[in-house]
C-alpha cells in the first residue's frame, strides 16, 4: 500500500493553507506528520481522506487516482483528537458502522469486530454506550473501528493528546503493534517530537502547511535539513549561535575560533548559525578534537545519571545562553566561570535563509 | 456535617402562590361548575357526575373529538417532516442563515385572529387572492363557505403555513449542534446520506423534535383562534374542532355545567396523551 501526493495544495479564499506538497507514504511503518498547531497536519489529513476540496495536485492511493473519489469510497479510516465515536449505539454497534454500511455479512461483522475489541481489550464493554465509557475506552473504541474495517489508509490525527499521561504512554506503546501486518498506510499527526521518536518510521516535518523535510526518523535527527529540524528533536534545546567564517577560521566570540574542514571550509565567507547538541557540549576536554568555551553558569539542574548546565556564551548584546549535557555529576558553581568543551565536528552549519550548508 | 430544618419550604411558598392562581384556583372554579347546575343569580344545583356521563355518551362531542383528532393527526403528519426537510435544507452558515431564521419565525409573530382574517380573504372565492386564481383563473370550484373538504384543506393548510416554522426552528437547532467531526466520521465509514440522516441527525434531534410534537400536539389540539375567524366552526360543523364546541357550548348556550365536565375531559384527554407521548419516546433515555 502507498499512499501519495503530488504537488497538492489548499487554499481557503486567497490563503493558501497548504503549500504544493509532494509526499510518498508507505505502509509497513509510522509515517508521522510533525509540527506545531496550525502547521498544517490536520488539512493535509484531510486532503488525503477526500473531507476537503483539494486546489491542486492529485492524490493517489496504489497507482489509483483518487483526487476526485469521495471520502465514502477511498476505504480509510480516521481517528481524531476528540472522541468521535456515535453516542446512541453501543460500542459493539459503533465498531461495526462502516462494516454495516458496508454491507458485510452479520457473522463476519461480529468476527471482526470481536478481534478488534479483543485486540484493544474493548470485550466486556461492547454492549455498553460511549458515554459510560472512560475517556481511554472511548478513544479504542475510535480506535479498533479503524482496525476491524481493515482500510487501506488509517488517518490518526492527535490521537493521544485528550488522553491522561498514562493512558497517553500505554496505548502510544500499543499504536504500532496494533497497525503492523494490516498493509494499511497509517499516517500519525503530533505535535510532539518525542512522539515521533517512539514511533519511528518516517516523519515528515510541517511548518506553514508546507512540508519541510521527510525522512526516516533517526535520518531526520541526524541529518536535519533546517534549523528548524535541527530544532524539532532535541530536549533540551539545541544551542544555536552566529559565527563569521573566514578563511578556514570560524570565529565564535572574540576568544572563541576554531579550524574549519570538510564542506564548511569551502563556503564563501560571512555569517553563519551553528547549532550544536547539548551532549556536544561537555565540561571536559574529551578525546575529539575540541574547543574550549569559556562560560558563567546560569542554572544547573542534575538527575540521577546526567548533568545540565545553562551557561552564558559572554557574546555582546546576546542574551543567549547555551546547554552542556553530560553523564555523571559535575560540581558546578552558579555564577562563576566554567569551561565547557564542544567537538565543532558535531555542529550543523546553517545560511542565513535556515537551509542546511554543512 | 448535615442540617436540617424547613426553611427550603420559603423558598417554594411564591410559587406555589403563583400556581395557585393562574392554575388551582381556576380549576377549581370548573371542577365547582361541573358538578352543579346553575341558572344564574348565583343559584346551584348538585348534578354529581351527570354532565360528565351525558358528555362522554354525547354523539355531538364524539364527532368533535373525532375531527379535532384528525385535525391534530393531520397537522402532524404534515408539518414534521415537512419541518425536518425545511431544515435540513436551511444553510449552516453564511449569509444567508439569518435571512432564512427571519423568513422562518415571521409566520409564528402574527397575531392568531389576525392568521385566521388574513387566510379568511386571502381564501374568498371572488376577491381573495388564492381564491380567486383557484377558481376563476384555474376553474377549480373552491369555496370553504360552501364545501367542507375545501374548509378542512385550508385550515390544514393555513396552520401548516403559521407552524411549520416551530418545527423547522427546533430541528433546525438540534442540526447545528452536530459537530462538523460527526458528518466527517459518517463519511469515513462510508455512509449514505440516508444513513448519515437515519444514524446521526435524527438521534441528535430526537430531544428537540419531541418537544417540537408535543407542543405542537397541544396548541393543535387546543385550537380555537384560527378556525374560529376563518370557519366560524362550519360549513355546517365539519370544522366545529372541540374548543369551538365548547366555547358554543358555554358562551352560546350558557350551559356552563356541562362545558366545565367538557373541559375537564378536554383537559385530560390532552395530558394523557401528551404523557404517553412524552413516556414513550424518553423511555429509552431512562434506561
Amino acid at each position: 500500500m502507498a499512499l501519495e501526493l503530488k504537488n497538492v495544495t489548499k487554499r481557503v479564499g486567497a490563503i493558501e493553507h497548504i503549500k504544493d506538497t509532494s509526499l510518498v507514504l508507505e505502509s509497513g511503518h509510522f509515517n508521522v506528520l510533525l509540527g506545531a498547531t496550525g502547521s498544517g497536519k490536520t488539512s493535509l489529513i484531510k486532503l488525503m481522506a477526500g473531507l476537503d476540496p483539494i486546489a491542486s495536485g492529485t492524490v493517489w492511493m496504489d497507482g489509483q487516482d483518487v483526487t476526485r473519489l469521495s471520502t465514502q469510497k477511498r476505504n480509510i479510516s480516521l481517528v481524531h483528537q476528540f472522541f468521535i465515536n456515535y453516542p446512541h449505539m453501543t460500542v459493539f454497534d459503533n465498531i461495526a458502522s462502516p462494516l454495516k454500511v458496508a454491507g458485510m455479512a452479520k457473522s463476519e461483522i461480529e468476527g471482526r469486530v470481536e478481534e478488534a475489541a479483543d485486540i484493544l481489550q474493548l470485550r466486556p464493554m461492547l454492549h455498553r454506550r460511549p458515554h459510560e465509557l472512560s475517556g481511554g475506552q472511548q478513544q479504542r473504541t475510535a480506535l479498533a473501528r479503524a482496525i476491524a474495517k481493515e482500510s487501506r489508509a488509517v488517518f490518526l490525527d492527535e490521537p493521544l493528546a485528550n488522553l491522561d499521561y498514562k493512558l497517553r504512554e500505554e496505548l502510544r506503546d500499543q499504536l504500532p503493534d496494533l497497525f503492523a501486518g494490516r498493509g494499511a498506510v497509517v499516517v500519525y499527526a503530533t505535535s510532539e517530537p518525542e512522539e515521533a521518536l517512539l514511533l519511528g518510521g518516517k516523519t515528515a516535518l510541517m511548518r506553514d502547511g508546507r512540508v519541510t523535510q521527510f525522512g526516516t526518523t533517526a535520518d531526520i535527527y541526524r541529518n536535519p535539513a533546517n534549523v528548524d529540524a535541527a530544532r524539532v528533536f532535541s530536549d533540551p534545546p539545541i544551542n544555536t549561535a552566529e559565527i563569521q567564517k573566514e578563511g578556514n577560521t570560524a570565529r565564535l566570540t572574540r576568544d572563541v575560533s576554531w579550524v574549519l574542514d570538510g564542506a564548511a571550509a569551502d563556503l564563501r565567507d560571512g555569517a553563519y548559525t551553528i547549532a550544536i547538541r547539548p551532549h556536544h557540549v561537555l565540561p571536559f576536554a574529551g578525546t575529539a578534537p575540541s574547543v574550549r568555551i569559556a562560560g558563567r553558569v546560569q542554572v544547573t539542574e542534575l538527575s540521577g545519571s546526567e548533568s545540565s548546565a545553562h551557561f552564558d556564551l559572554g557574546l555582546p548584546g546576546s542574551n543567549d545562553s547555551w546547554v552542556s549535557l553530560s553523564a555523571g555529576v559535575h560540581p558546578y558553581e552558579v555564577g562563576e566561570m566554567h569551561d565547557f568543551y564542544m567537538d565543532p565536528s558535531a555542529a550543523y552549519v546553517f545560511a542565513p535563509d535556515g537551509s542546511r550548508v554543512a | 456535617m448535615k442540617t436540617e430544618n424547613q426553611k427550603a419550604w420559603l423558598f417554594v411558598l411564591p410559587v406555589l402562590a403563583l400556581v395557585a392562581f393562574n392554575a388551582l384556583i381556576p380549576m377549581m372554579t370548573v371542577v365547582n361548575y361541573s358538578v352543579q347546575e346553575t341558572f344564574g343569580d348565583n343559584v346551584f344545583f348538585w348534578q354529581g357526575l351527570d354532565w360528565f356521563q351525558q358528555i362522554l355518551r354525547s354523539d355531538r362531542f364524539h364527532d368533535a373529538l373525532g375531527r379535532q383528532f384528525l385535525f391534530t393527526f393531520l397537522i402532524l403528519i404534515i408539518e414534521v417532516p415537512l419541518g425536518i426537510a425545511i431544515a435540513l435544507s436551511m444553510p449552516r452558515k453564511g449569509f444567508w442563515v439569518p435571512v432564512c431564521l427571519v423568513l422562518m419565525a415571521l409566520p409564528m409573530l402574527i397575531p392568531w385572529n389576525v392568521v385566521g382574517a388574513m387566510w379568511n380573504i386571502f381564501t374568498l372565492p371572488d376577491i381573495g387572492l388564492l381564491g380567486y386564481f383557484l377558481n376563476h383563473v384555474l376553474g377549480i370550484n373552491y369555496d370553504m363557505t360552501q364545501d367542507p373538504v375545501a374548509a378542512w384543506i385550508t385550515i390544514v393548510t393555513m396552520d401548516v403555513w403559521h407552524w411549520t416554522s416551530l418545527v423547522v426552528l427546533l430541528s433546525y437547532a438540534g442540526l447545528v449542534s452536530i459537530p462538523d467531526a460527526y458528518y466527517q466520521a459518517a463519511k469515513i465509514d462510508g455512509a449514505s446520506n440516508w444513513a448519515v440522516f437515519r444514524f446521526i441527525q435524527l438521534p441528535k434531534m430526537k430531544t428537540v423534535l419531541t418537544i417540537a410534537i408535543l407542543l405542537r400536539f397541544m396548541d393543535s389540539f387546543n385550537i380555537y383562534t384560527e378556525p374560529f375567524v376563518l370557519t366560524g366552526g362550519g360549513p355546517g360543523n365539519s370544522t366545529t374542532l372541540l374548543s369551538i364546541d365548547l366555547v358554543k357550548i358555554a358562551l352560546g348556550q350558557f350551559d356552563l355545567g356541562p362545558a366545565a365536565a367538557m373541559s375537564l375531559i378536554y383537559f385530560a384527554i390532552t395530558l394523557l396523551v401528551s404523557w404517553l407521548f412524552y413516556t414513550l419516546m424518553t423511555k429509552d433515555d431512562l434506561n
